[in-house]
C-alpha cells in the first residue's frame, strides 16, 4: 500500500496540496454471482481549498462515488488517498477515524439526532473523538455561535426551522475542524430563500476560511456556487473544469 | 466516548420512551423480584425446620411397639403392648446409648380452681428432659426420688401454662388428673411445635411410675407406649438403631425368619428429609423465579430488536460522525443494562416490600438476605448483558451507508 500510495504521490510538496486523489475507482454491487458495474473507473483530484460541485443524473454513480469520499464504504478496486492516506484498504474501525477527523458530512434531510439539545448534536463528533464532555459542550458552543445559532443551543431539532437545521448540521460537521465538507444535497429540502443562505454560507466558509467543499447535487443553481464541477454519467467522469465554464 | 457519556446517552434513550422502558423493566422487576423473594422464603422455611429439628433433641430415635401378626390379620402400630419398661431399660445398657426415656400416655382433662383444659398426660423418667434437651423456665423437674416414691408431682407446658394459669404463677399450685391433686413443681420452656405441626407444649409430664400406677390403667403394668432413646453420638445413631433391634429380637424371642415386633425412627434421617425437601422447595421456588427472570430477559431483547431497528438512521448518522463499531454495541448494550440494572433494583424493593408484608400478615418471618440480593442484582446484569448482546451487535454491523439510507 505504501508503494503505491508514493507512486501516486511522488513528492512531499505536491502532497500537502493534494486533498483528493481518485485513481481509476471502480465499484460494483454483487447480488449473488451478478455484479452490478456503478462506477467504471473514475479518476480525479482535488486539491485543499476547493470548492467542487459533483452532478450527474440519478443512477449515474454520484452517490455511490459520495459514499466513497465519505469514507462510508470502499471502492472494489483502486486507490483514493484522502489527505495524504490511503483509504481504499482501510478497516472499518480506520474508516470511522476518518469520518470522525478528516471529514464533516452535511446531508439533505439534516440527520440531526432528535432528542438531543442542539449543543450535544453538535458536539457529538467530539464525544468520538474522545474529548471530554465539558470541553465539547464548550466547543460545540462556539461553533454555534459561528454559524448564528449561539441563542438555540438547548432547543431540540424540531423546536428550529429548516434552515436553521441545516446551518446545526454545517456547525456539527465543522466542530472537528475536518479537512473537507463533505455536502449530500444539503438544500435539498430547503426552500429558494433559505437554499441561498446555506450555499452563502459555504461559500463564505470556502472563501473566508480556506475550507474545501465537496458538493453533490442534481440542481444547477447549487452547482453555480462552486467554482469547478465534475459531471458524471454512467460512472464515469464526463466533465471536469471550471464551474463557469460548463453548461448547466 | 467515555463510560459516563454512554450511561447518560443510555437515560436518555430510556428516558425517550418511558413507557416502552417501563414496561421493559417490568418484565426485569418481577423476575428480580421474584427471585429475591423466592429465596427468601424458601430459605425461611429452611431456617423454620432447622429450629424445629434441634428442638427435637439430637441423635434421637423413637422406638415403637410394632404390628403384630396372628392368622394373617396384622394390626397397626401400637395395638399390641409388646414394648416394655425393662426392654427400655436393657436398651439404656447399651453403650451406643446415652439415654432412654420410656413414655405412657394419654389425654386427660386436667382441672385447676375452676378452670379446666384438655392436655395429654404423659408418665416420663427424667431421661424423658435430657433427651429432648428441655429445662423448665420456672420451678424444677422431677428427678429418681419423685420416679421411686411415684410422687404426685408435675411439670407442666407452656400451652396448658397459660391456659390453666395466665399470668399467674403455676408453681406451687395444685391440678387435678382423674380427681387426684396433683401439685405443679415447674414450667417447661416453651418450645413450639414438632414437625407434624403438634403443640409440644400442650402436655402434662408426671412421674413414670405415678401415671402407670395412679392415671393411665392400660394394658400389662410393664408395657409402655413407646420410648425415646438418644446415641450416645451423632455417629453411633446406626449403630444404636442396630443394636437396639438386635437386643429386642432376643428378648422378644422372634426367630430369624419373623418380622420385628417393635420400629425403631431415626429422627435424624426424618430430619435429614424435611432437610431435603426443604433445600427442594428453595430449588423449586428460585428456579420459578428464574424463569420470569428469563422472560424478562427475553423481552429485553424484543425490545431492543426492535429499538435497533427504529433507529437505524440515528446509527447511520452516529457512523458518519465517527462512532466506531464499539461505540454502536456500547450504546446498545448500556442501554440494556442500565434497564436491567435499574429494574433490578427496584425488583430488590418491591421484594424487600413483600418480605415485611408476609411477616406481617403470616406466621412466616421472612429476611431478604444481602447474598440474595448480590445474587438477583448481579444476575439481572447479566441478563442485561446476555439479552442485549444480540441486538447490540446486530446494530454495531449495520452497514454505514445502508444505516445512512434507512427509512
Amino acid at each position: 500500500m505504501s508503494a503505491n500510495a508514493s507512486a501516486i504521490v511522488p513528492n512531499q510538496a505536491a502532497r500537502s496540496d493534494v486533498l483528493i486523489r481518485l485513481t481509476d475507482i471502480k465499484k460494483s454491487y454483487f447480488s449473488g454471482d451478478v455484479e452490478t458495474p456503478v462506477l467504471h473507473g473514475i479518476n480525479v483530484t482535488i486539491q485543499h481549498g476547493e470548492f467542487v460541485a459533483i452532478m450527474g443524473q440519478s443512477g449515474s454513480g454520484k452517490s455511490t462515488l459520495m459514499n466513497i469520499l465519505g469514507a462510508l464504504d470502499t471502492p472494489t478496486s483502486g486507490s483514493y488517498v484522502l489527505n495524504g492516506k490511503e483509504t481504499s484498504t482501510l478497516t472499518d474501525n480506520e474508516l470511522a477515524k476518518v469520518r470522525n477527523e478528516t471529514i464533516g458530512f452535511v446531508f439533505q434531510g439534516f440527520n440531526l439526532l432528535k432528542r438531543m439539545p442542539l449543543v450535544d448534536n453538535v458536539a457529538l463528533p467530539l464525544l468520538y473523538a474522545g474529548v471530554a464532555m465539558a470541553d465539547a459542550r464548550k466547543r460545540a458552543t462556539e461553533k454555534l455561535a459561528q454559524t448564528g445559532l449561539g441563542a438555540f443551543t438547548k432547543r431540540l431539532p424540531n423546536q428550529i426551522s429548516g434552515g436553521q437545521q441545516q446551518r446545526v448540521a454545517i456547525s456539527r460537521a465543522l466542530v472537528c475542524e475536518p479537512a473537507l465538507i463533505l455536502a449530500d444535497e444539503p438544500t435539498g429540502n430547503l426552500d429558494t430563500t433559505t437554499s441561498v443562505e446555506i450555499m452563502s454560507l459555504f461559500t463564505r466558509l470556502n472563501e473566508e476560511n480556506g475550507m474545501s467543499i465537496l458538493i453533490v447535487t442534481h440542481e444547477p443553481d447549487v452547482a453555480k456556487y462552486a467554482k469547478r464541477l465534475v459531471r458524471l454519467k454512467d460512472g464515469l467522469v464526463t466533465y471536469d473544469g471550471l464551474v463557469s465554464e460548463a453548461d448547466l | 466516548m467515555n463510560l459516563m457519556q454512554v450511561f447518560l446517552e443510555a437515560f436518555r434513550a430510556m428516558g425517550m420512551n418511558r413507557l416502552r422502558a417501563g414496561l421493559t423493566m417490568l418484565g426485569i422487576i418481577i423476575g428480580v423480584g421474584a427471585v429475591v423473594l423466592m429465596l427468601a422464603i424458601g430459605e425461611s422455611v429452611r431456617e423454620d425446620i432447622n429450629r424445629r429439628i434441634s428442638a427435637m433433641g439430637s441423635n434421637v430415635m423413637v422406638i415403637f411397639p410394632g404390628s403384630s401378626t396372628s392368622n394373617g390379620v396384622r394390626a397397626g402400630r401400637g395395638v399390641v403392648q409388646t414394648l416394655t419398661l425393662a426392654d427400655a431399660q436393657a436398651i439404656a445398657q447399651l453403650p451406643t446409648f446415652n439415654a432412654v426415656a420410656p413414655i405412657v400416655q394419654q389425654p386427660f382433662q386436667v382441672a385447676s380452681g375452676t378452670t379446666n383444659w384438655n392436655a395429654n398426660v404423659m408418665g416420663v423418667t427424667p431421661e424423658f428432659f435430657t433427651v429432648k434437651d428441655w429445662e423448665a423456665d420456672r420451678g424444677s423437674l422431677f428427678g429418681e426420688i419423685e420416679i421411686r416414691s411415684a410422687s404426685r408431682v408435675a411439670v407442666i407446658g407452656a400451652t396448658v401454662a397459660n391456659n390453666l394459669y395466665g399470668e399467674a404463677n403455676p408453681i406451687g399450685q395444685t391440678i387435678r388428673i382423674r380427681n387426684r391433686p396433683f401439685e405443679v413443681i415447674g414450667v417447661l420452656a416453651s418450645k413450639g411445635s414438632d414437625l407434624g405441626g403438634g403443640d409440644q407444649d400442650d402436655a402434662v409430664f408426671v412421674p413414670f411410675s405415678t401415671a402407670r400406677q395412679q392415671l393411665i390403667r392400660w394394658g400389662q403394668p410393664g408395657s409402655i407406649h413407646y420410648a425415646l432413646a438418644q446415641a450416645a453420638s451423632a455417629a453411633q445413631v446406626q449403630d444404636a438403631v442396630y443394636d437396639a433391634s438386635q437386643l429386642l429380637r432376643i428378648r422378644h424371642r422372634i426367630r430369624e425368619d419373623q418380622e420385628d415386633d417393635f420400629t425403631i425412627r431415626d429422627l435424624a434421617s426424618i430430619a435429614e428429609a424435611a432437610q431435603g425437601i426443604a433445600t427442594a422447595l428453595t430449588l423449586l421456588l428460585g428456579a420459578i423465579g428464574s424463569i420470569s427472570l428469563l422472560v424478562g430477559g427475553i423481552g429485553i431483547m424484543n425490545i431492543m430488536l426492535v429499538s435497533v431497528t427504529e433507529r437505524t438512521r440515528e446509527i447511520g448518522i452516529r457512523m458518519a460522525l465517527g462512532a466506531k463499531r464499539r461505540d454502536v454495541l456500547m450504546q446498545f448494550l448500556t442501554e440494556a443494562i442500565v434497564i436491567c440494572v435499574c429494574g433490578g433494583a427496584i425488583g430488590v424493593g418491591l421484594a424487600y416490600a413483600g418480605s415485611v408484608a408476609i411477616t406481617n400478615f403470616s406466621p412466616m418471618e421472612v429476611g431478604i438476605s444481602m447474598t440474595g440480593i448480590i445474587i438477583a442484582f448481579s444476575f439481572s446484569a447479566v441478563i442485561g448483558i446476555f439479552f442485549g448482546f444480540y441486538p447490540a451487535k446486530r446494530a454495531s454491523t449495520l452497514k454505514p451507508v445502508e444505516a445512512l439510507r434507512y427509512e
